[in-house]
């Protein structure tokens, strides 16, 4: 602490012992004074500082609850954080020509780390597999959702190539924001062609949100493999649907390579 | 005129509300025959539509690719603004019937879109969509051969679409053929992207092309704001 701050005032420019009335206190005959005056002072601040060193836990828990409380005072609306969440994701296809050229590995770890901590994806898979996910076993849940996800971002990586000029634009929300589970609406615009149309399901998660399904043009895409699935399933069991996406992943990737 | 349409309309659209809602189930009771057709366009599109189209991207340049692309878009303008009108949206209607008058006249029958650069912009009608929003239900799903998927309603709506067909006034049969072919070459050649991703998306694509198709169809006939989203229903995370 007594290192940094001369370092503090140095950055402030030169210092000037005229208007500077710390500078000019601290000289040579009174130095002795300074310190049996000081020396109580600094030895309590020692004490304190030694204080709180040990107890450093609780001020960190102290400090979380108080980031918690202030947090939960002003959750973020659910469409600015479709907005905050695109906008982050649109940039960094801007800025990355690797995503726009569809390289897969590029795109799942993009995906990864730009999307996926912002989706239920559990109740997403859930969702489009329907009945049978209840006798799935935990294994073949695993396995479906690692499948289902590998299946979309192969399927949408394509697709972000054709984010580079576009931005979001929110639409009006319906219904409350302070809901359990809410309805976001947004529109991808560009400078050419007729805008896109992308709608959110959240739900709501402690203080933050995290998205459940996802319509582009009016198309949800937990409504569109639900049929698929259910077909698959009802002709040839959970562990045939695994095989299914399995088979279709394999598919795509040797594709990918031509 | 436009009044005493409006209210039967606005009635209609009251009772279509529910009946369209209800309607969420797919209904696919020809099935079996849906699917031989689409097997049949399957193998008719890949065999010729799809080779054509992908010559026309590679050898066409993309300009003038666009400027056939905004010209056909152009001749839909007026039936798009009927259906407006139709469907109790006077603004818009003026708003299509706008667009073709200033991309025609000012943009040479309708070469470029300077209407979208001055605010009005391009709506997609049809008169399936005006049955729909007079409370039609979509009814079975069809797969009609050569134009592929389609519904009870919109099958009637197709009708209607080619009766008003702009091109159908042009005189010589050779030339109402040629722009016929360049039109059905340009709109397969757009959907191009659609087929890749479709290719690589459905584990069935006959089923995803129906769901996908019926959920589409319904929002348009709601112009992308459904009033109950085909919600995924039961507890979180358990399916139904």
């Amino acid at each position: 602490m007594t290192v940094t701050r001369p370092n503090r005032l140095n950055r402030r420019g030169p210092v000037d012992p005229e208007t500077n009335p710390m500078v000019i206190s601290i000289n040579h005959s009174e130095a002795p004074l300074l310190a049996a005056a000081l020396g109580p002072l600094i030895s309590a601040i020692r004490a304190l500082s030694r204080w709180c060193a040990n107890h450093a836990v609780l001020a960190v828990i102290f400090a979380l609850l108080g980031g918690f409380g202030a947090h939960a005072a002003a959750q973020t609306p659910p469409d600015k954080f479709i907005e905050a969440v695109s906008n982050k994701a649109l940039d960094r296809i801007k800025k990355d020509p690797t995503i726009q050229s569809g390289d897969t590995e590029r795109v799942l770890r993009f995906v990864d780390e730009e999307i996926m901590p912002h989706v239920n994806f559990e109740r997403m898979t859930a969702l489009a597999v329907g009945r049978a996910w209840r006798q799935a076993t935990a294994a073949q849940q695993r396995e479906l959702i690692e499948q289902f996800r590998l299946l979309l971002v192969r399927t949408y990586s394509g697709a972000l190539a054709q984010a580079v000029d576009k931005s979001i634009r929110l639409r009006p929300l319906r219904g409350d924001p302070k809901a359990a589970e809410v309805l976001v609406r947004s529109e991808l615009v560009g400078s050419r062609g007729d805008p896109i149309q992308i709608d959110y399901r959240l739900e709501r998660v402690g203080e933050a949100w995290k998205i459940y399904d996802v319509n582009v043009l009016g198309i949800w895409i937990v409504q569109t493999y639900r049929d698929q699935f259910g077909q698959e399933v009802s002709a040839r069991g959970v562990d045939g649907l695994i095989a299914g996406l399995k088979d279709r992943n394999a598919k795509a990737a040797s594709g990918a390579k031509r | 005129m436009i009044r005493r349409r409006f209210a039967p309309c606005l009635i209609a659209w009251a009772m279509g509300t529910a009946a369209v809602a209800q309607a969420r189930p797919v209904s696919d009771p020809l099935e079996p025959l849906n699917r031989s057709v689409f097997a049949f366009n399957d193998a008719l599109d890949r065999g010729v539509l799809e080779p054509v189209a992908q010559g026309y991207v590679r050898w066409v340049h993309p300009g003038v690719r666009q400027l056939a692309g905004n010209v056909f878009a152009n001749f839909a303008e007026p039936w798009t603004g009927v259906n407006n009108l139709l469907q109790g949206k006077p603004v818009e209607a003026l708003g299509d019937f706008a667009r073709f008058a200033i991309n025609t006249f000012l943009c040479f029958g309708g070469l470029g879109d300077l209407a979208a650069d001055l605010g009005l912009p391009r709506h997609s009608e049809d008169l399936g969509q005006t049955l729909g929003v007079w409370g039609v239900p979509a009814g079975p799903y069809l797969v009609l051969p050569l134009l592929g998927p389609s519904s009870a309603r919109d099958a009637v709506g197709t009708l209607g679409g080619i009766a008003a067909d702009p091109v159908r006034q042009i005189h010589s049969e050779g030339d109402r053929t040629a722009v016929s072919i360049l039109r059905v070459v340009d709109t397969r050649a757009s959907l191009l992207p659609l087929d890749r991703l479709i290719e690589g998306a459905a584990l069935d694509r006959y089923t995803f092309v129906r769901n996908a198709y019926l959920q589409r169809r319904n929002n348009l006939v709601y112009d992308g704001d459904p009033p109950e989203p085909p919600e995924p229903a039961g507890p979180r995370g358990s399916g139904d």
